[in-house]
């Protein structure tokens, strides 16, 4: 009995998130748009997978279904074993566009989470939790600024400590570093690396760089392109972590993935051009 | 979204290592004498190298510019004033003109206006007593409408049902000018003071539902997204996410409300009778006292710009948004 418990436990953590037969279509008559046909993938605990794509290609459509923002036309998402039907703190999303609440501080930002997760404990407790996420990334100097008063890096830090506040099995992040410049976006990486091999959450992550993808990934999703979009080709990034990027330069692995993937959006970028 | 006004505070921290010209920096301070001392001081000693040093500057261009600028400011509404006042007491004084220059109108109602608190009984008080009887009723209709106001902005801005149900009703109703309703009021009260109040009830509540309701459906995708996935529901929407991205919106409303409550009272108050400015222009007017009139009216002005900047003072320390 326990055997099979166990096989049970085993299946579930195999495909922690579970995306099957998924068709997303919006609008309805004319302006009906097919945006994704038929995708299949899961997700194992513990896992980082990267999806990548060229812009259109339903990449984001994909990440809402999981964070429950938006429903499958027709197919299942689950997480944990459990159907998706609603946005919820088990499924945090770092949005592209920061989306900090402005008028709150950095730890009134961190609280919103905090206080979602933990209703029933007292303030103290709540606002060293939120204090806590705060240190983890850094921005302990910075606990009482308004959104208005960091940088873009350091927006997008909130978002990645609100996110982990909310002590999710799955981290969605929805280009998380897009509106980034490089050298900021190169930080946050190495950050976001260390504070995962820290806990080691699943996460799902939306990213149209290529570089990104391979540093932080274990597995790397393709998508075609829209209309229609769906999974082309996965790829495992069997590098060993922890990794670093000078490490990552030498690795043989790193070149030849690095190249697959460019192959892959080149030739699919032409075809979109040509057609 | 703003990415471009975002400030560099993630590397360094003063400015003043930023620029080395000293003109620069000073400029960025509102007081050069001292701060400028403390400028050059912090140069001296964070970096010590020759070309830091730099003449503390005797005169400060920016600064003088700015003098002047705020001067003019002052001076100019003055002399239109001026102007305003010599035209107008050159037409007063044309053969057979019954309107009072402005020389007369301050001599002959002089008493008004060093007396604005005498009370000889209820038919006749001095003008600020008159003044704050409007301003009570005004108080009292308009509190009423930004509450009723803001409550039905939120309801329509929320439900699509409500908003469907409800709105052609409201596009009819707002365009119906605010002494149309004395008599349904006056009707149904069976009172002056409560029918005055009602009209600027209903006078005042249109612009602040419609903004309000407005600024409710304009809460970014978002910051709706963001309350989804972290849970925010009940109170701590709506203190956390609704009031203050609609804040802005739910303000312009208040803001054109308190203008046309004020512009609404004289008129009602001018048909109700009983102490109220409104009342006293059209008292003075049936006793000929033309000059009483002139002094009520620039009062009336007065009190409305100062409820429009005491509105905007509020909005502004409510209503903006960081972001």
């Amino acid at each position: 009995m326990s055997e099979a418990m166990n096989d049970q436990i085993a299946e579930n953590e195999a495909k922690f998130v579970d995306i099957s037969g998924v068709h997303k279509l919006f609008g309805s008559g004319k302006s009906r748009y097919h945006a994704l046909a038929g995708v299949d993938l899961r997700i194992a605990k513990g896992e980082f997978v990267s999806i990548i794509g060229h812009s259109g290609c339903g990449k984001s459509t994909l990440l809402n279904l999981v964070a429950g923002l938006n429903m499958p036309t027709t197919g299942s998402v689950a997480v944990n074993g459990k159907e998706v039907s609603a946005p919820g703190l088990d499924r945090a999303v770092v949005f592209q566009s920061h989306s900090l609440l402005p008028w709150l501080t950095v730890l009134e930002n961190v609280l919103v989470a905090v206080d979602s997760v933990y209703p029933d404990k007292d303030k103290k407790f709540r606002m060293e939790e939120a204090r806590k996420y705060v240190d983890m990334v850094h921005l302990t100097a910075h606990v009482n600024k308004k959104p208005a008063q960091l940088s873009g890096g350091m927006k997008q830090r909130v978002g990645i400590a609100r996110a982990f506040a909310a002590d999710p099995q799955v981290l969605l992040l929805d280009e998380p570093f897009g509106a980034l410049d490089a050298l900021t976006r190169g930080s946050m990486q190495d950050e976001l690396t260390t504070i995962w091999e820290k806990n080691r959450k699943t996460v799902m992550m939306i990213t149209h760089d290529v570089d990104e993808a391979v540093f932080l990934s274990d597995r790397i999703v393709l998508m075609s392109n829209g209309p229609a979009a769906t999974i082309a080709k996965v790829v495992e990034v069997p590098i060993p972590r922890p990794r670093t990027r000078e490490a990552l330069l030498e690795d043989s692995h790193y070149l030849e993935i690095r190249k697959e993937l460019l192959h892959y959006l080149i030739g699919t970028g032409m075809h979109s051009a040509a057609a | 979204m703003i990415m471009n006004t975002e400030k560099p505070s993630e590397t360094g921290k003063s400015p003043l290592k930023a620029n080395g010209n000293g003109h620069q920096v000073l400029s960025e301070r509102p007081k050069p004498m001292v701060t400028s001392l403390k400028t050059v001081m912090t140069k001296m000693t964070s970096k010590p190298r020759p070309a830091a040093i730099l003449p503390i500057p005797t005169e400060d261009p920016e600064r003088t510019a700015r003098i002047r600028d705020r001067a003019r400011t002052f001076i100019m509404p003055l002399v239109a004033i001026f102007f305003v006042g010599l035209f107008w007491e050159i037409y007063s004084s044309g053969q057979g003109v019954v309107l009072p220059g402005p020389i007369k109108t301050i001599t002959e109602s002089w008493k008004l206006i060093a007396h604005p608190w005498f009370d000889n009984g209820p038919n006749d008080k001095g003008l600020g007593w008159q003044l704050l009887f409007s301003l009570q009723r005004v108080g009292m209709g308009y509190s009423l409408a930004a509450v009723v106001g803001v409550l039905m902005g939120i309801l329509i801005g929320k439900s699509a049902m409500a908003f469907k149900a409800l709105d052609p009703i409201f596009q009819v109703l707002r365009t119906i000018p605010p002494l149309a309703w004395l008599p349904i009021a006056l009707a149904t009260f069976n009172q002056a003071n409560p029918s005055a109040v009602f009209v600027i009830f209903i006078t005042a509540i249109w612009p602040i539902i419609i903004n309000t309701s407005v600024g409710i459906m304009r809460i970014p995708v978002e910051y709706e997204n963001v309350a989804k996935v972290y849970q925010l529901r009940g109170s701590r929407y709506f203190f956390k996410v609704m009031l203050p991205s609609a804040a802005p919106y739910i303000f312009t409303g208040l803001r054109i409300a308190i203008g046309m409550a004020w512009l609404a009272i004289v008129a009602a108050e001018m048909l109700t009778g009983g102490v109220g400015i409104g009342f006293f222009i059209w008292d003075s007017w049936n006793s000929s006292r033309l000059t009483d009139i002139i002094v009520s009216v620039f009062y009336v002005g007065m009190v409305g710009l100062a409820l429009d900047r005491i509105v905007a003072k509020i909005a502004s320390l409510f209503g903006t948004r960081g972001d």
